[in-house]
């Protein structure tokens, strides 16, 4: 490490999103010629600190402090112009444009009379592709590279502003091993020159091996700041959880273990997203989908609503082989599925909670003609406005008007609504305050205690754990472990998630393949 | 149902625009008391009647986040079709048949567009642009540029008629908006274009068929624009190759105006009629007042932006 004192520092950094609070009072130092990395659980606050550092977001309160002097960014340009660079999971490239055009966006060499001078950009770009030793043209446009070529050229886009400081969030996930071991030599190379870095990854092995300080954090509070030659992998996973264990969860019912499955999948697989998945949810029974963002999780539950295909494999519910092509066969078959993203995939924003709460079953609410029956509706939604405890005084309010925890109530008891055999609740609680959660955590009980299969897909390992009967970790589209509900621990979830090795040797060797491109 | 009545006035969306029609009626009829004579009121409603039925189609198309500029150029070219296989010597089909294959010429255009938009994802403004010159194109094409007329007398009657002294188009597209307004409000099939609008993505997931309501949507609008050019045609005993130039742009309009957004999810027909209404009553309003005809188009783009002002302060307050 060249020692060349801090170049980036923040202090007391804080910031919320409605009821949930990303970061709290963070602090951190990071020294020029370092490679430090940023590590904690899905939701530890990892994402949100580097885009307020990278001025995508803005903090609540705290300071920022490069090379000693307090900065303020209030947009992504002026932290770029400040020499903060940064390539985050959602790649920033124009697929429209060559590649050329991308690395240099924004700094395109010009001529007197303000012209691009493609040459130039062409041989400037050639340059910066070099130092990372690749072959991409750089006259081919970015929509036509595949994935992990398009993470090159936006690693290469962002070292090419020669910045001081680097934040990369991720940046081997779609990367082969190949391309991981030239992304660490020129992250080794740029650390020779100074440049302070900060890494994010979940791959803890990769994280031993390149460090130089590692930083944990966990529930958006700073743990921990360590010297990567004195912690082990198992260090770092016992700092990343180990959170208060809150008794929200309610409490599990009886499973009726001598009846068929409700929901039996069978060697479901879709290439590149999940693979040979054999899961059984019985009547009466919460299993909760424990692994990493992008494991495949939401994507097999898709699958099994029948709104995301699936290429091999068998779904039976009730014992009955079902086909599920679309969500209207799956509500059919009894399976209801609530989305992670309730504002995108789940609610009608613009219209009111009665009409969201019908939606699911309009069938039900018209006459034989298809005429609808709208007293009916009013009803209706009120008895599930009562039953749910969506605060709202009357149902005809607009559904955006609502906070996210009565919204996702209001999301939820349109499902459950529909009276379903089978749930897929895929992360039914996220954003949402913990009284909110205790009733919707209450509504799932009552649901499988009333017959239903209930699948738990979710980032939160103590509502998993709180929450589940049995549980399944899902890795790289697989499903890599299974516990009963009182074999599970959070270490030893974590450890499957993240693939690390297990027990006594820890810090495996480095660089241990990512499944690499799909 | 036990809804407080003021809370349900308060919910009648097209609460606003028809008080400001009730509004610039009285202003007119004070200022000169003819306004609402008899008379005016039939030039209004004529004026409106193709507008009115083109307008029953752009709503359910607004409301479920879709688009239709070609309804002017698929009224022409539907008309055409129909003056055609009626005059043209060598084939002089009776006027029913003619009148269908028509209607038919309308719903295959509407069809095609609905087809490109909802299973090929490609952006409802630029097909239906596309639709528009093309059947522009083809009404010029097969007409060779002239017009037809001469129609037999029954067709016309569909244009020119009356019924209890009013005239036929008024009572037919009238008909058409009360049934396309409860259509809308009350039946299940149509209703689903509010949650297409609204999130098409969670529709989906609620087990709507959204591409084949799309493609419907579309087929219907097509339809309903050949109607209007089939009793445009009948009306002036005419069909001409430039009928219905700029209608898009004031159907659309006027469904705006009485409630409706590009962005989907809300709008109704009757609002969609008061909008009409409104931008009907301009041209006459104008002639009472001692200004120039020149002031309609000036007026109607202003009743437009502050109705979308008005609509986007609404929705922060």
């Amino acid at each position: 490490m060249n020692d060349l004192g801090v170049a980036l520092q923040v202090v007391g950094l804080s910031k919320r999103f409605g009821v949930v609070q990303a970061l709290i009072d963070v602090d951190l130092a990071v020294r020029a010629g370092e490679v430090h990395a940023l590590v904690g659980e899905n939701g530890a606050g990892k994402s949100t600190l580097i885009h307020i550092l990278a001025g995508a977001l803005q903090p609540d309160a705290g300071r920022i402090m490069l090379s000693g002097h307090e900065t303020r960014f209030r947009t992504a340009h002026e932290a770029l112009s400040s020499g903060i660079a940064a390539v985050f999971q959602e790649l920033s490239l124009v697929g429209t444009l060559s590649v050329a055009e991308n690395i240099l966006a924004n700094r395109q060499p010009v001529n007197r009379l303000n012209l691009i001078r493609s040459a130039e950009l062409r041989r400037r770009a050639q340059q910066a592709l070099r130092v990372f030793d690749v072959d991409i043209d750089p006259d081919r446009l970015v929509e036509r590279l595949p994935v992990a070529e398009r993470q090159v050229v936006e690693i290469v886009k962002a070292v090419s502003a020669r910045p001081c400081v680097l934040l990369l969030d991720e940046p081997t996930s779609s990367l082969t091993q190949r391309e991981t071991a030239k992304l660490f030599s020129l992250i080794r190379q740029l650390r020779q020159q100074g440049v302070a870095i900060v890494y994010i990854s979940h791959h803890l092995p990769e994280v031993l091996e390149l460090a130089d300080r590692v930083t944990v954090l966990r529930d958006g509070r700073h743990v921990e700041t360590r010297s990567a030659d004195q912690v082990t992998e198992n260090d770092l996973i016992r700092l990343m959880v180990g959170r208060e264990l809150r008794d929200i969860y309610g409490r599990r019912g009886a499973v009726r273990l001598e009846g068929a499955a409700r929901l039996r999948v069978e060697g479901l697989s879709r290439p590149g997203a999940f693979e040979n998945v054999d899961l059984e949810v019985r009547s009466g029974e919460i299993v909760g989908v424990a692994g990493l963002v992008g494991a495949g999780r939401t994507e097999l539950g898709r699958a099994l609503f029948g709104a995301e295909p699936h290429t091999s494999g068998h779904l039976l519910i009730d014992g009955e082989p079902v086909q599920l092509r679309t969500p209207a066969d799956a509500m059919r078959a009894g399976v209801a599925y609530v989305s992670e993203d309730r504002k995108e995939q789940g609610l009608y924003l613009p219209h009111s909670v009665r009409d969201n709460l019908a939606a699911p079953r309009l069938e039900r609410f018209s006459t034989g003609w298809g005429w609808i029956r709208d007293g009916m509706i009013d009803d209706y939604a009120r008895r599930a406005r009562d039953r749910f405890g969506v605060v709202t005084p009357d149902v005809h309010q607009l559904v955006d008007r609502l906070s996210g925890g009565n919204q996702q109530k209001v999301l939820l008891a349109a499902w459950i609504g529909i009276e379903p055999r089978v749930l897929i609740a895929d992360e039914p609680t996220r954003g949402v305050d913990v009284g909110a959660r205790t009733e919707i955590y209450g509504h799932l009980r009552d649901l499988a205690a009333n017959g239903a299969a209930v699948l738990l897909i979710s980032s939160d390992l103590q509502e998993i754990l709180g929450m589940s009967d049995r549980i399944v970790v899902m890795r790289s589209g697989r499903i890599v472990a299974r516990f009963g509900r009182d074999e599970a621990t959070e270490q030893a979830i974590i450890t499957a998630a993240l693939g690390a090795a297990d027990g006594a040797d820890a810090g495996a060797p480095a660089g241990i393949a990512e499944e690499g491109a799909p | 149902m036990t809804t407080a009545l003021p809370a349900r006035i308060a919910r009648f969306a097209e609460l606003r625009i028809l008080l400001v029609v009730v509004a610039f009626a009285a202003v007119m009829t004070a200022y000169d008391p003819q306004f609402l004579s008899s008379a005016t009121i039939n030039t209004i409603l004529l004026y409106l009647f193709g507008y009115a039925i083109m307008a029953c189609g752009m709503t359910v198309l607004l409301v479920s986040g879709g688009f239709d500029l070609s309804v002017g150029s698929v009224s022409a070219l539907a008309a055409m079709v129909a003056a055609m296989l009626m005059k043209d010597p060598s084939i002089q089909l009776p006027w029913p048949v003619a009148m269908l294959i028509g209607l038919a010429t309308g719903a295959a255009l509407g069809l095609f567009n609905g087809l490109i938009v909802a299973r090929l994802g490609i952006n409802p403004f630029i097909t239906t642009l596309g639709t528009m010159l093309l059947a522009r194109g083809l009404t010029y094409i097969v007409s060779g540029g002239v017009g037809r007329s001469g129609f037999d007398p029954s067709f016309c009657w569909l244009g020119q008629g009356l019924i209890a002294r009013v005239q036929m188009p008024i009572i037919v597209s009238l008909a058409l908006v009360i049934v396309a307004d409860v259509l809308l409000r009350k039946s299940r099939f149509f209703r689903q274009n509010y949650y297409i609008g609204g999130n098409e993505q969670a529709a989906w997931l609620s087990g709507i068929a959204v591409n084949r309501i799309k493609v419907l949507n579309y087929g219907l609008s097509g339809t309903l624009a050949a109607l209007a050019g089939l009793l445009f045609a009948a009306r002036l005993d005419s069909a001409m190759p430039n009928a219905g130039e700029g209608d898009e742009l004031k159907v659309i309009t006027a469904v705006i105006v009485g409630g409706a957004s590009l962005a989907g999810g809300k709008g109704t027909v009757l609002g969609a009629f008061l909008g009409c209404l409104l931008l009907a009553m301009i041209r006459p309003a104008i002639s009472f007042l001692p200004i120039e005809d020149h002031w309609e188009k000036a007026v109607v783009g202003t009743i437009l932006l502050i109705a979308v002002i008005l609509d986007r302060l609404g929705r922060r307050a």
